[in-house]
């Protein structure tokens, strides 16, 4: 190690970002760094802290990523620093340093009223915040957010998801107030009014009082009045953390803060700052976006640079309680002269304000609440003339999709990570054809992702087409092949590829093909040529295993089972020899099936009163559920019978890709039901349901997509949010897949499938009803049917041989594959037959 | 150098046993083939599959590539030239190829072997 030592204080957001750019940029290894964190867990997405409520883990939220060049020392406080000897003091010992950079944030402010100190008052700022409001909401009813700004709103939500009645007070005569104006704040009362939030405006809280166990329990106000609450979470604003410079003798800021200069260096010229704690030229800034420019400023100036804080971006956007709020430049309208442009249509409850300069040809800034789309091109222009009108840039959707093409080269579309449009063309040029290359080289759309729409329709000004032809030998992608097989009413492959494609399909399209013809409820998946066209899962209605037998998974809704077929599945087991596992979604596999024992399996099955349990297809495949109010000491609902509801009516569906869910039947979660394409959680009053979750490869959470449903609307819900799934998905996308590339994402799927935006809803009702009607157990129908049958057998011309091939040892007391590469080649042909496994004769 | 040795026709089955479009196994002389019947075209090829080990190849998909021939092995996906038995997508994999006919509505094949 030759490297000068540098020491970092802190490890959030823009300590990290910091320490990222300097070892980007840092090929020689100049410096050797030492990271001091107070938390015990490395930085994390603070932006994102309350997905934690939406079960976001905080692994998810992790950003950061080892580094050899880099000591990462956690909970590790730094108490102090000596400036004459270079050295910062903590506990655990002294850290010298050639250089110093403080990235130690800031603290949440609560005001100096009695009982701020009580059990059951929380700040909202770090994971643990989060963990402890989360334990202590826990059986209670209500809660209360002091202070409407931003992350008081976001707070009020987290309550919400929690379950509390939820107040807000805000000191300041709106919501929001350094963000929107009168009128925007206006509309967004109305909003989180709607949602069940009460607020309460221009009035301050003067005291919180304990109940009778000592923990908050009621908020004197201003004006007199009393909140009843069994919480508290204190979201007033933010204060620099500050002291170690202040007591080290470092100049601060007027309004606190460790002053800088424009380079972020402080009044010790061995010693730097960034982010919130940073007072650059005097101003402190409390967005992520500053506090990053502020760490490539630094990385910049230690190895040798000359760069300046350009000065914040204060633009934002968020989605509070489920509403689009953005407010960019001087959204208040303080230039002298301005005119303001507004525009409230109470119909799409929208509202919006942008401040022209006086000639009205430059955009200053301005407001957005409702409805944020034309927020990316608004943005990117302030400062410059406007993309079109005012109006045509307001009207829904009119600003995104005609703005971006025509956003100057220097105009900045990301403003977390500072990229301007030249960057993404240079991206362009340089050969990133979609959205996911474009982040990796420009880093645009990393951060709060505001700007990912803008990415698409820069990719097309570009002239950049994805391929949407699901193979060669159709140029439609599923979802057009869905529209033609159904307006058209094509029935076959053939006719499909003859009149809308070329040649004689593949392994890629004739299985699409057959899927959709069997969403369409099309008869019996191996009738006719539509036999031909199914995977070999399909084909044998089983599941290949590695060395071509077969596995048989009967339907066990809900993972509820009678004693009496537990015994007919071990039974059947035991005389057919099969390996034999309990699966992941609550069933039993049967493992080592050869394909001329499969009827003679489903014969004993289907007798018993099982029917396929769709584990071959790309379908429903169970509904997992916890045992529900029925047993469970803490259930609110019957999550099994929800679960053997549900399983029976989808039973059957085919989509483009496998199809999961679970209930579960209380918020103890025990089904993992946001783990699952639809989930439902019990609540007190009815279900809450999740979309899109999904484990696998990459796993993720379901999102929380309607709340206190009774079972007549959720059910609606999933068969709407089943069919447009069906209709509109990729081949082999699953729904989180699905609803990610969705142009508005879930407020989008709401649109269509809760507020009817298409008109779609009365088909997809009418095409679940017709799958529900018109379901057969697809293995009963294949042994009543000579025909089907006789595709059932090992060798055309030798019927009765086994496959002599599968061959099985013994494991743990069952049968396994005997397991080896292929057999060499040439010679192992010619060996004598031998039939391994006695045939099971019944 | 291989030799090859040819050995006699022998009949399998009606030709009717044969689904379009798709494959079937049959066991010739101790040897598993897969036979499949595309268009009005009948290919016979090893049954095993030469990547993942198992005798599955009949229950392969069948197609086309660019106008070749072809099915797709139902384990990993690999596809072959129906004709030669090459695989398209592996260079170097490939399928032993047999021939077949149809005589009089019966399906016979002729094994091809090295020795």
């Amino acid at each position: 190690m030759t490297g000068k030592r540098l020491v970092v204080v802190g490890n959030g957001m823009v300590g990290q970002r910091f320490v990222e750019a300097l070892r980007a940029r840092d090929h020689d290894r100049r410096w050797q760094v030492t990271v001091l964190a107070e938390e015990d867990r490395p930085a994390y997405d603070r932006v994102r802290l309350s997905a934690f409520f939406d079960g976001v883990s905080a692994e998810e939220l992790n950003l950061h990523t080892p580094d050899d060049g880099v000591e990462l020392r956690l909970g590790e406080t730094v108490t102090g620093i000596d400036r004459a000897r270079q050295v910062v003091t903590t506990a655990a010992g002294e850290h010298p340093y050639d250089m110093l950079v403080l990235a130690t944030g800031s603290y949440p402010f609560v005001p100096p009223v009695d009982g701020a100190g009580l059990p059951g008052v929380f700040v909202y700022r770090t994971l643990d915040d989060l963990a402890a409001i989360r334990d202590h909401a826990a059986g209670r009813r209500v809660g209360a957010v002091i202070g409407g700004g931003l992350l008081g709103l976001e707070a009020a939500n987290a309550l919400r998801l929690l379950g509390l009645d939820t107040h807000v007070i805000e000191f300041a005569p709106r919501l929001m107030p350094v963000q929107v104006d009168e009128a925007g704040g206006a509309m967004l009362r109305r909003y989180v009014e709607e949602l069940g939030v009460r607020t309460h405006l221009g009035v301050a809280t003067t005291a919180l009082r304990p109940g009778p166990d000592g923990t908050v329990a009621a908020l004197a106000l201003s004006d007199g009045a009393t909140v009843d609450t069994d919480l508290v979470v204190v979201a007033a604003g933010i204060r620099p953390r500050d002291e170690l410079a202040r007591s080290a003798g470092l100049s601060l800021g007027p309004r606190g803060g460790v002053l800088t200069d424009a380079a972020c260096r402080t009044s010790d010229e061995r010693i730097w700052a960034v982010g919130e704690c940073a007072a650059v030229e005097g101003s402190c800034h409390g967005l992520v976006a500053p506090g990053y420019a502020m760490a490539e400023v630094v990385a910049d100036r230690l190895l040798g640079g000359a760069a300046t804080f350009p000065g914040a971006d204060t633009a934002t956007k968020l989605k509070l309680l489920g509403v689009d709020v953005a407010s960019f430049g001087d959204a208040h309208g303080t230039t002298p002269g301005c005119l303001d442009v507004t525009f409230t249509d109470p119909a799409t409850r929208s509202y919006a304000k942008l401040v022209l300069s006086d000639d009205a040809k430059t955009l200053l800034g301005g407001v957005l609440v409702g409805d944020a789309t034309a927020y990316p091109t608004l943005r990117a222009s302030v400062g410059g003339p406007l993309p079109a009108p005012p109006l045509a840039l307001l009207a829904p959707a009119g600003g995104a999709g005609a703005g971006a093409a025509a956003l100057p080269g220097a105009a900045q579309v990301c403003s977390c990570n500072a990229v301007t449009r030249d960057d993404i063309d240079a991206a362009i040029s340089g050969g990133a054809c979609d959205v996911p290359a474009l982040k990796t080289c420009t880093r645009a759309g990393t951060s709060c992702g505001s700007c990912v729409p803008m990415l698409k329709q820069l990719l097309d000004a570009a002239g950049v087409k994805q391929s949407t032809a699901l193979c060669e030998h159709f140029d439609a992608s599923r979802q057009e092949l869905f529209d033609i097989v159904r307006v058209r009413g094509v029935r076959t492959f053939s006719q499909l590829v003859a009149e809308h494609g070329r040649g004689r399909g593949c392994d890629i399209c004739k299985p699409v093909v057959a899927s959709i013809l069997a969403s369409l409820g099309t008869g019996h998946v191996l009738d006719g040529e539509q036999a031909s066209l199914q995977d070999t899962n399909d084909h044998f209605l089983a599941n290949l295993q590695r060395d071509g037998s077969y596995s048989v998974v009967p339907r066990i809704p809900g993972g509820e089972i009678t004693p009496d077929k537990l015994i007919v599945i071990g039974e059947v087991a035991r005389d057919f020899r099969l390996y034999t596992k309990i699966t992941g979604g609550q069933r039993i596999d049967l493992f080592g099936a050869r394909v001329e024992q499969l009827p003679q399996i489903w014969r004993r099955l289907v007798d018993a009163g099982f029917e396929s349990g769709h584990a071959y297809g790309k379908a429903l495949r169970t509904v997992k559920s916890c045992v529900g109010e029925t047993w469970c000491r803490y259930g609110v609902q019957d999550s099994v019978g929800l679960a053997v509801a549900l399983e029976l009516r989808y039973r059957g569906l085919r989509a483009p890709h496998k199809l999961k869910s679970a209930v579960s039947g209380c918020a103890r979660e025990c089904a993992e039901a946001r783990s699952k394409d639809f989930g439902i959680i019990a609540t007190e009053t009815g279900w809450n349901l999740y979309l899109g979750g999904n484990g696998g490869f990459r796993p993720r959470h379901a999102d929380l997509f309607a709340t206190d449903l009774s079972t007549a609307d959720l059910v609606t819900l999933i068969d709407r949010f089943l069919m447009f799934y069906i209709r509109t998905a990729d081949r082999l996308q699953r729904t989180a897949a699905w609803i990610e590339a969705m142009e508005g994402g879930l407020d989008h799927l709401r649109a269509v499938i809760v507020d009817d935006s298409l008109g779609l809803c009365a088909e997809l009702d009418e095409a679940m009803a017709r799958h529900v009607a018109s379901y057969s157990d697809e293995w009963r129908d294949v042994l009543d049917d000579p025909e089907r049958l006789r595709r059932f057998t090992s060798f055309v011309n030798a019927p009765d041989v086994p496959d002599p091939s599968i061959s099985f040892a013994s494991e743990r007391g069952q049968p396994v594959p005997v397991r080896g590469g292929p057999p060499p080649g040439g010679d192992h042909r010619r060996q004598p037959v031998t039939l391994g496994m006695p045939e099971v004769r019944r | 150098m291989t030799d090859m040795m040819t050995l006699e026709w022998t009949a399998v089955c009606g030709l009717d046993r044969l689904d379009h479009e798709r494959g079937i196994a049959a066991l010739v002389d101790g040897v598993q083939v897969a036979l499949f019947r595309t268009g009005d075209e009948l290919y016979a090829v090893d049954n095993l599959d030469p990547v993942g080990g198992a005798y599955v190849m009949s229950r392969g998909i069948v197609g086309s590539r660019g106008g070749v021939p072809t099915v797709a092995s139902p384990l990993h996906k690999q596809v072959y030239d129906l004709r030669t038995g090459h695989c398209l997508d592996l260079p170097g994999v490939a399928l032993p190829v047999h021939q077949v006919r149809c005589r009089d509505g019966l399906v016979e094949v002729r094994l091809r072997r090295e020795e």
